[in-house]
């Protein structure tokens, strides 16, 4: 029976072999720096555009605002203002008279801390609520109403609860990021397709290697899109929440500098916050795509 | 003879709300060791889920399934699955999905090296022990039922029960997996329960065909004995004088006794 099999395979590779040869010279003859060009030139299409973009549009912001009386500056100015921001963000000089990589590393700190609290605590109850018929009766609706509340209505109560600016802090990004990524999970495991849930028992998995095995891998696409919600939502919400707390972060830094009248450094920290969100998002759609490599596709 | 697997008086009901629905109706059949069974019947007639309960992972009603005379009702290794649309986890390797099982089943009586022996054992008895490290969604359909039968295999099950096993695959690739499970069960005698709708299947590769009348309250309406002599050759039985006469009788009373009555 597995003779024939082998045959056919040994026939049907044989052919492209003797082919082969003839296919793969093409591609050598040719230079290395035809590669290099056509790289570039995909590197080029991806760049160009959006460089050309920016660059008008810096060009018309600084067309507008170069008037006299003006209330905001110009791009120009904007650098001359910041440039000791920009050149030095490693400076320290006590209290919040930092640079901008203290303040920024401060804020990504307290996401760190909430964020991950929240990754934890959402993917169990997630899994919780996606598992049991009971759990979602009685935990959605409150969930539903919960995820409706505004960040910042939380602060005022954590102030009080903890009497400290810091663990406020992280415990707003909690409460903002943990929604998405609660709801996320649930569908996820709810979706899990019987025939898996089948496999599992006839092979007799015990309900710890059944989360581990079955239930995480199926359930990570669903997962990672509740992660990468939650930390968006993170980083927006810790920019207002320092705004109000005080202290070293990224958004006291831009409310000290709207009090101190620095509309240029409020623009320098603005451009940095949306980098940093860029690649915050990024990084878990990186991580996303390793984890979830082969579960997308089935 | 005793009965090595026994199907004991099987109901079926299912409810939802306040309708009741009887899909089997007093199913006994008994099975000896090593023999391939298969049942067949139209779609809807409540064979996949005869095979559940079987598997386990569905309830009788009423009855129940004895194996070796001890009552099984909840899934386990002994009774393995092999699933119609394979159900190989996507996120796992060709040998992580076999060794899946095999870890559970021998974690006590083999060690780490022989295990996984008997994981390339088993992807060798169906050629696929090249593809080992590719992921389900790399290989095509007849080559992961393969491996979802290595799987099975591997768990060394009494009954190895195959649910429309061939059903997704295209006419090519079925005959070749049909002669590959023929050949497997030359070699190791498996007790085998398989689901069918494929007259030429079931008659191929069977000793006994169940033949199972329309649900609801489906019952067994009749039992072929399969009286050709193995090994069998495809081409040998397309005139085979037994083999047509048994594919008459298949016929006959799938289609005119037991006429799918709903449009098909």
């Amino acid at each position: 029976m597995s003779m024939p099999a082998l045959k056919t395979d040994a026939a049907s590779t044989a052919l492209p072999v003797t082919a082969a040869p003839v296919v793969t010279m093409t591609p050598k003859r040719a230079p290395q720096s035809e590669k290099y060009a056509k790289m570039a030139k995909e590197a080029a299409v991806r760049v160009v555009p959006p460089l050309i973009v920016v660059a008008f549009l810096l060009v018309v912001w600084e067309l507008i605002c170069r008037r006299a009386g003006s209330t905001l500056p110009p791009p120009s100015r904007v650098f001359s203002d910041t440039k000791e921001l920009i050149f030095d963000p490693f400076f320290d000089h006590g209290g919040i008279d930092k640079g901008l990589f203290w303040h920024l590393s401060a804020s990504l700190q307290r996401v760190a801390y909430g964020y991950s609290l929240a990754a934890i605590i959402g993917v169990a109850l997630g899994t919780l609520v996606g598992q049991s018929v009971w759990a979602m009766r009685g935990l959605d609706p409150l969930f539903q109403v919960l995820r409706t509340i505004p960040p910042l209505a939380w602060l005022p109560l954590s102030l009080a609860a903890f009497r400290d600016g810091h663990p406020s802090a992280i415990f707003v990004i909690f409460i903002t990021s943990v929604w998405p990524i609660i709801i996320n999970t649930a569908v996820g495991i709810r979706n899990i397709p019987q025939d898996y849930r089948n496999v599992a028992a006839v092979v007799q998995l015990n309900p710890l290697e059944f989360f581990a095995k079955i239930m995480i891998p199926a359930a990570a696409p669903y997962m990672f899109t509740g992660l990468r919600i939650g930390i968006g939502l993170s980083w927006l919400a810790i920019v207002a929440a320092e705004m109000l707390i005080g202290g070293v972060g990224i958004g006291f830094f831009i409310w000290d500098a709207w009090n101190s009248s620095h509309i240029s450094e409020i623009i320098l920290a603005l451009f940095y916050v949306g980098i940093i969100g860029f690649v915050l998002d990024r990084l878990i759609a990186g991580v996303a795509k390793i984890v979830t490599r082969g579960t997308a596709v089935n | 003879m005793q009965a090595y697997l026994k199907l004991d008086h099987i109901d079926k009901i299912f409810t939802r709300g306040n309708a009741t629905t009887e899909v089997l109706k007093d199913i006994n059949l008994t099975i000896e060791k090593g023999e391939y069974v298969s049942i067949i019947g139209h779609s809807g007639c409540g064979k996949s889920t005869l095979l559940n309960i079987v598997a386990g992972l569905t309830g009788a009603t009423h009855g129940g399934v004895l194996l070796e005379n001890r009552e099984v009702n909840s899934p386990g290794p002994d009774r393995a699955v092999v699933f119609q649309n394979h159900s190989l986890l996507p996120w796992l390797t060709v040998y992580e999905n076999v060794k899946l099982g095999v870890d559970k089943v021998f974690s006590k009586t083999k060690t780490r090296a022989e295990r996984d022996a008997w994981v390339m054992h088993n992807l060798n008895l169906v050629q696929m022990a090249h593809a080992k490290d590719k992921r389900p969604n790399e290989i095509s359909g007849g080559m992961k039922q393969r491996v979802g039968i290595a799987r099975a295999l591997a768990m060394e099950p009494k009954v190895l029960l195959l649910d429309e096993p061939f059903g997704a695959l295209d006419a090519l690739t079925r005959a070749h997996l049909q002669d590959s499970v023929m050949a497997l069960h030359q070699k190791l005698g498996n007790t085998i329960l398989m689901i069918t709708h494929d007259v030429d299947e079931a008659v191929l590769l069977s000793d006994r065909i169940v033949m199972m009348t329309n649900g609801p309250s489906a019952r067994i309406g009749e039992v072929l004995e399969v009286p050709l002599a193995r090994p069998r050759k495809r081409l040998e039985l397309a005139t085979n004088s037994g083999y047509l006469k048994c594919r008459q009788r298949v016929l006959e009373f799938l289609y005119e006794r037991h006429r799918f009555v709903e449009a098909a």
